[in-house]
């Protein structure tokens, strides 16, 4: 029997007890929906962390700081009058109430040694109090660490101009309104004033030109202002003022290296900068903990789609030995025949596949209108406040790869009742009454 | 002496091991010569079925063999002895065995889709064997629609699609009236002398077996003495049944 009359009676068999195949079509296509929106949701947050990937920090920096020293099993730690609070890059840094030692000029100069660093300057840190325009009412506000090559996702306006001698800010819409700008628009070109308290807790202020405006993120720098060099150089300035102590000091320094080298080389600096007693932390690090927990928990949903499949698979199982059953004198007659074993394996095998695809295409059509309505009305409603974010999305090979996996689960399924049928006697098949 | 189309030579046959051992065939001889038409009869139980089940090379026996035009046919295994049987043998059964919802074409083409002849081909040969038997006006029915006699006839044009050397019709009549019956034997015998196929039928029925060259009779697992006229008359008949094969091939 050719392989293409193999698949042909397999699909018409199918059909011959309707009622049956649809109930176990039915159950799958329940596993195979299920899967269809839990990895669209996987897909539809991920891509989102994506697309503001930009916004968190360029590919070709880390940042780097002291070793945070272990601390469980030393007793209390002395205390430092040199430390400065952990921190990361972008605005909400992973502060965790930890202290490092600061970056001294020693430090950058021994990270600057490092073959594969191109260059490293202190990150510096600025505690802004508020921020008001014209005399209008005070916010408060978070400044984050601008770095160049990072992108603000703008709602309108330009980034920030890293080489502008001028204070340049890109703020929040949210602090739109509230600072008196009627629209967007009338807020770029104005000037905003930030204030904050010196070393010897007198009131400083800075004034900034706003050169755009900042969509809301998930995360980065959509909820704080985004400052250019000169405003954060004029920042620090102004928290130095007075300073005595560690003002000078950073937590922690950036270091720039080529991306291009490759994944390895990148590791490898993080191994020298480790043995130099730094750790150092790039952008896809701190985004890949982020999409690891959306990971584990898209896994853990579609785990409970694959039980549901388990569950599905035991269907096409029953189904096929009642058909295998129903069918015995049609086998014997077949393999009387002339019919090798292996065919009418294959013919059952294929019969379970079929079904399988049946279940999973339906599923997988119906899941992905069912996501995309769903995940459109969410934008609109819950998520308004996060543009661009679909909760759930849908990328071809994922939508391909769950077809194939219900195909696999079903063809595993129909090997238990087509093995049956192919080992099944001709001569004991015709007797069959 | 032309070389017989299936020679059984001292076939044993048994089920089962120690004390519940069953004996089905007990040391069998037979030949079945080309164009003729042999009729195994004997009472349920006695080994007939058996006995066709060995000749169509769907059982092995437990010792002894089977010749196919003169070749063993225990060296066949696995694809090679599932392509002699699909282009040596059609089978005629007592249960139709037809597929209800498939029609009656699709039926009937069974045997060549199994050989792995082409879709166009297998039509054209199919629609070729219901014109014979008056069927193509049923083609496109479902096998369920039939009736009994119109069911047997689909069988037979089953068994004939893929040209074979032999038909092995099991009860062929069995399911049968009287009238319908006589018309599918009518056919049957028609193929056997028209043109030169072989046919082994087996059955409980005197009538059915008078109208066969040469008849067997199988009880307890052996063969009992035949009827010496009936043996006498096959001869000459299978050697004109032979010629008549030949000059249809020619």
């Amino acid at each position: 029997m050719r392989a293409v009359d193999v698949v042909g009676s397999a699909v018409a068999n199918t059909f011959r007890s309707r009622t049956r195949t649809v109930l176990t079509v039915l159950a799958i296509f329940i596993g195979a929906f299920t899967l269809t929106i839990t990895t669209g949701l996987g897909t539809g947050i991920n891509r989102y962390i994506d697309q503001t990937v930009a916004e968190i920090g360029a590919e070709d920096v880390m940042t780097v700081a002291h070793q945070v020293e272990e601390t469980t099993d030393d007793g209390p730690r002395e205390y430092d009058p040199d430390a400065v609070a952990a921190s990361g890059l972008g605005a909400d840094g992973p502060v965790g109430g930890a202290t490092i030692d600061p970056i001294t000029d020693d430090d950058l100069a021994t990270i600057a040694a490092i073959d594969s660093v191109e260059s490293v300057e202190p990150l510096k840190q600025v505690a802004v109090d508020w921020v008001e325009a014209d005399g209008g009412t005070r916010y408060e506000i978070s400044v984050g660490s601008f770095i160049p090559g990072m992108e603000v996702v703008l709602a309108s306006g330009e980034q920030p101009d890293a080489a502008a001698d001028d204070p340049q800010v890109v703020i929040p819409v949210d602090f739109v309104e509230p600072l008196g700008f009627d629209s967007q628009s009338q807020a770029i070109g104005s000037d905003v004033v930030f204030g904050l308290t010196d070393a010897t807790g007198t009131e400083q202020t800075v004034t900034a030109e706003v050169v755009g405006v900042s969509e809301a993120g998930l995360v980065g720098a959509g909820s704080s202002a985004s400052p250019n060099t000169a405003l954060t150089d004029a920042l620090a300035a102004a928290q130095q003022t007075g300073s005595t102590g560690q003002a000078a000091l950073s937590g922690s320094a950036v270091v720039r290296f080529d991306p291009a080298a490759g994944a390895t080389a990148t590791q490898d600096l993080k191994d020298e900068l480790a043995d130099a007693g730094f750790t150092a932390t790039t952008v896809e690090d701190q985004i890949g903990a982020f999409k690891a927990v959306i990971d584990g928990i898209v896994l853990v949903l579609n785990a409970f789609a694959v039980i549901a499949l388990l569950a599905a698979g035991f269907g096409i199982v029953n189904t096929l030995l009642m058909s295998v059953q129903e069918r015995t004198r049609e086998i014997g007659l077949m393999k009387a025949m002339g019919m090798g074993s292996g065919r009418v394996f294959g013919l059952f095998s294929t019969e379970a596949t079929f079904i399988g695809f049946l279940g999973s295409a339906v599923g997988v059509l119906l899941g992905m209108a069912a996501g995309t309505a769903v995940g459109n009305a969410l934008a609109t409603t819950m998520f308004a406040d996060l543009p661009g974010l679909t909760l759930i999305a849908f990328d071809p090979v994922s939508v391909a790869s769950i077809v194939v996996l219900v195909m696999a689960i079903a063809f595993l399924a129909g090997t238990i009742p087509a093995g049956r049928a192919a080992r099944q006697d001709p001569i004991e098949s015709l007797r069959y009454e | 002496m032309p070389t017989p189309v299936l020679r059984a030579v001292d076939l044993h046959r048994s089920y089962g091991r120690g004390p519940t051992r069953f004996d089905a065939l007990k040391g069998v001889d037979v030949e079945v010569h080309a164009g003729e038409a042999l009729a195994i009869v004997g009472k349920s139980g006695s080994g007939k079925s058996t006995l066709m089940h060995l000749l169509a090379l769907l059982d092995r026996p437990t010792s002894g063999h089977v010749d196919l035009n003169g070749a063993a046919a225990d060296r066949l295994r696995g694809r090679e002895l599932n392509r002699v049987r699909n282009r040596t043998f059609g089978f005629v059964f007592q249960q139709f065995f037809l597929t209800p919802s498939a029609t009656v074409l699709e039926n009937v083409i069974l045997p060549l889709k199994i050989a792995g002849v082409g879709r166009t081909e297998r039509k054209r040969r199919g629609m070729a064997v219901l014109e014979q038997l008056d069927l193509a006006d049923k083609a496109r029915n479902r096998a369920r629609d039939l009736s009994g006699g119109q069911k047997q006839r689909v069988v037979i044009a089953r068994a004939l699609v893929n040209d074979p050397q032999v038909i092995f019709a099991d009860e062929p009549t069995g399911n049968l009236d009287t009238a319908t019956g006589a018309a599918v034997e009518d056919l049957l015998f028609g193929l056997n002398r028209e043109r030169g196929i072989t046919l082994v039928v087996v059955t409980h029925d005197d009538d059915l077996a008078a109208r066969c060259d040469r008849r067997i009779t199988v009880r307890d697992g052996r063969i009992e003495a035949s009827d010496p006229a009936a043996e006498g008359r096959t001869g000459s008949d299978s050697g004109d049944a032979g010629r008549t094969a030949e000059e249809l091939a020619a």
